[in-house]
């Protein structure tokens, strides 16, 4: 369990929660870092303030890895404008890709997530595509040289859960490279069942933004990742299944 | 206790004598296995560095029964679990596994078991394995069909209702060259809508070329995966090159071919080593070319001309049941064929359980196609590569399938290019 890293771009991080971006508030930073132990926090290029007051930038803590998103991009092109600046105002190399097309559920464009994903890719950035769990998407995301794959467990910010479990579950088992659970996650619960099935990780916001005590629940994603961390790492037990054994062998006719 | 594979011909003058025993008694003067020829293509490929380290790591007898429980109650199975299923430890769970097995194999595959028919054409071959009824050095009959001779035999074929055929040659590239069976399976297009063959491995462009001519699907057999046992098995000709023959697989996807099946000899080396090595060769495989079709066969070691005491030693039909369950529970989706080298009980017992796909109206002979089907005796015929087990007609393996609840199927293929 101690040496259990994640390892992203070659950097390595104890903690497999990151904190999403969609609302900000500087308790709400203050809690994922101190509380939920966060140490990627994802930064809206499109929010960091250009003037002096309330910049974003300002709010994150030292040790903490900026993970600056491309959220407001509607195809490629804007995804890797977006990502370039980014890299201009001194975020780093990393980048989550987000293109939504459709501003009633904000879903993913996995189509136009591939073409950013690829660009950036050569130029260097650690990506991190948002993606909706599609196996052949994670397969061309990963050829084309994402770092992780993020796929989303239901809508961004509806607190629903894993509605996508069985496909994430596919990726897991067929893609080579850290599946982040994205988008979705309303309670520990559900954060530490998506790690027991082998999600390297959980990024969630409004999970604990909404929150009644945003602390305390901070504290409470923060253990049950743990949890689901440790389940995975022991490998499940069994379950029982119900129904009687075939009365006539099929093994009988070996000689 | 081991085979014994050497026997002299007395065919061989005396100089070819001191040769061949030279060759099986000398290592030194054989040619380095580990070394690709000449003109042999060399691709960029991490699958056999993967398949290996699993290979030369794999102790089965640190496995217990709580890994087998654990991987007979998981949803998954995981590598750990494969070889936890393949160890001696799962043998006596093997009516649990042959019960997950058929629960696998009927959610990828219903109730269907696919019939193909396997066509000897040519049985030259340059090729020095001492198991193999077909090696240089063994006194048979040897015959290579011409076009007319191929076309006969695949019209008696196809007129039995068969429309899966797998083209097979000795591995002789001067006698039966690509052309030669790029011309064969240019025909088999127009008797059968699935053309399969199983030939001396080749370069990517040839399996460009072949697959114009109307091949979709390339099997070769690597016969043990353990490259030093390979050596002293293997002792002359293309063949003897181990990595070579084990990118083969992916050679031909890269050439193009919708399918590929793979397989160990069992009985020649180590077969739980064997076993998790073909299926792993699958696994990473598939991984690397999802849209490729993968099958698996499970031969073991037969009697051949002129050596009837060659037999599969420890790989019992308890062992290879075993073994076929474990591919099924790791593979789901992977096809996986039972020849003629096993008795029709046991092909019967299969198919219930895990095999898709089994050989019907065998020969291993060439030319003998219309002899076996019609009783009609006039012409020359070569000898067989290996004494079958099974020598079922195509009507009395559809009834014997049908009988069993199982649905036979003849083609589910159409050739696209």
């Amino acid at each position: 369990m101690e040496n259990d890293k994640l390892v992203i771009g070659g950097k390595e991080f104890d903690s497999r929660f990151i904190l999403g971006s969609g609302k900000y508030s500087m308790k709400l930073i203050e809690a994922a870092v101190k509380d939920a132990g966060a140490q990627i926090i994802t930064l809206a290029v499109r929010r960091t303030n250009t003037k002096d007051e309330e910049n974003i930038l300002d709010y994150i803590p030292e040790g903490v890895t900026l993970l600056p998103n491309t959220s407001g991009a509607r195809d490629a092109k804007e995804a890797v404008r977006i990502a370039r600046l980014a890299r201009e105002l001194g975020c780093g190399d990393f980048v989550k890709i987000e293109i939504m097309r459709d501003s009633k559920y904000l879903l993913p464009d996995n189509y136009e997530t591939i073409k950013a994903t690829e660009i950036l890719a050569k130029e260097g950035f650690v990506v991190m595509p948002y993606m909706y769990p599609d196996l052949n998407v994670a397969r061309e995301l990963q050829n084309v040289g994402a770092a992780t794959i993020m796929p989303l467990a239901s809508p961004i910010g509806s607190n629903k859960g894993l509605a996508t479990k069985e496909f994430i579950q596919i990726l897991i088992d067929e893609i080579d490279l850290p599946i982040i659970v994205d988008a979705g996650i309303g309670k520990p619960s559900q954060a530490c069942e998506a790690m027991e099935m082998g999600a390297a990780a959980i990024m969630a916001n409004t999970a604990l933004a909404t929150a009644g005590d945003l602390t305390m629940m901070a504290s409470a994603f923060k253990d049950a990742i743990a949890a689901g961390r440790k389940a995975y790492l022991a490998g499940l037990g069994r379950v029982l299944t119900r129904g009687a054994a075939a009365s006539d062998p099929l093994t009988g006719f070996l000689h | 206790m081991e085979n014994n594979f050497l026997f002299d011909s007395d065919l061989l003058t005396e100089t070819g004598l001191k040769r061949k025993h030279q060759i099986e008694t000398d290592p030194s003067c054989r040619i380095n296995h580990m070394e690709y020829l000449p003109g042999m293509d060399v691709i960029d490929s991490d699958i056999r560095k993967c398949v290996m380290e699993h290979f030369d790591s794999y102790d089965y007898s640190k496995y217990t029964a709580k890994d087998v429980r654990r991987a007979l109650e998981s949803d998954r199975c995981t590598i750990e679990d494969f070889k936890a299923l393949l160890s001696p430890a799962a043998e006596p769970f093997l009516e649990q596994m042959a019960a997950k097995a058929q629960k696998e194999t009927s959610k990828h595959f219903g109730n269907t078991v696919y019939l193909f028919t396997p066509l000897y054409i040519a049985n030259y071959c340059e090729n020095y394995c001492v198991y193999c009824g077909f090696n240089c050095y063994n006194k048979i009959k040897r015959l290579k069909l011409d076009y007319e001779q191929i076309e006969h035999e695949m019209k008696v074929i196809s007129d039995s209702g068969m429309e899966e055929i797998l083209i097979l040659t000795g591995e002789s590239p001067s006698k039966s060259d690509v052309k030669y069976i790029g011309e064969a399976c240019k025909i088999a297009r127009k008797y059968f809508k699935m053309v399969g063959i199983e030939i001396y491995p080749v370069n990517v462009e040839d399996y460009k070329y072949l697959h114009e001519c109307g091949v979709d699907y390339v099997t070769v057999f690597q016969e043990t995966y353990d490259s030093d046992k390979y050596e002293t098995l293997h002792l002359m000709g293309n063949k003897r090159v181990w990595p070579y023959r084990f990118d083969s697989q992916e050679r031909a996807l890269m050439g193009g071919m919708r399918g590929v099946a793979f397989s160990a000899l069992l009985g020649l080396s180590d077969f739980r080593k064997d076993a998790l090595a073909s299926a792993l060769h699958v696994y990473f495989l598939q991984r690397k070319y999802p849209h490729a079709e993968m099958s698996l066969s499970c031969p073991r070691l037969r009697p051949i001309i002129n050596n009837d005491t060659i037999n599969p030693l420890d790989v019992g039909e308890k062992q290879l049941c075993q073994v076929i369950c474990a591919y099924r529970i790791f593979l789901p989706y992977c096809g996986i064929t039972v020849s003629s080298r096993e008795t029709a009980e046991f092909r019967n017992g299969i198919v219930k359980i895990a095999a898709t796909k089994v050989s019907a109206g065998v020969s291993t002979g060439i030319g003998d196609h219309e002899e076996k089907y019609t009783g009609k005796q006039d012409e020359e015929t070569g000898d067989e590569q290996f004494e079958i087990s099974d020598g079922r007609s195509l009507n009395s393996m559809y009834s014997d399938i049908s009988a069993e609840g199982l649905q036979p199927v003849f083609n589910d293929y159409v050739y696209v290019g």
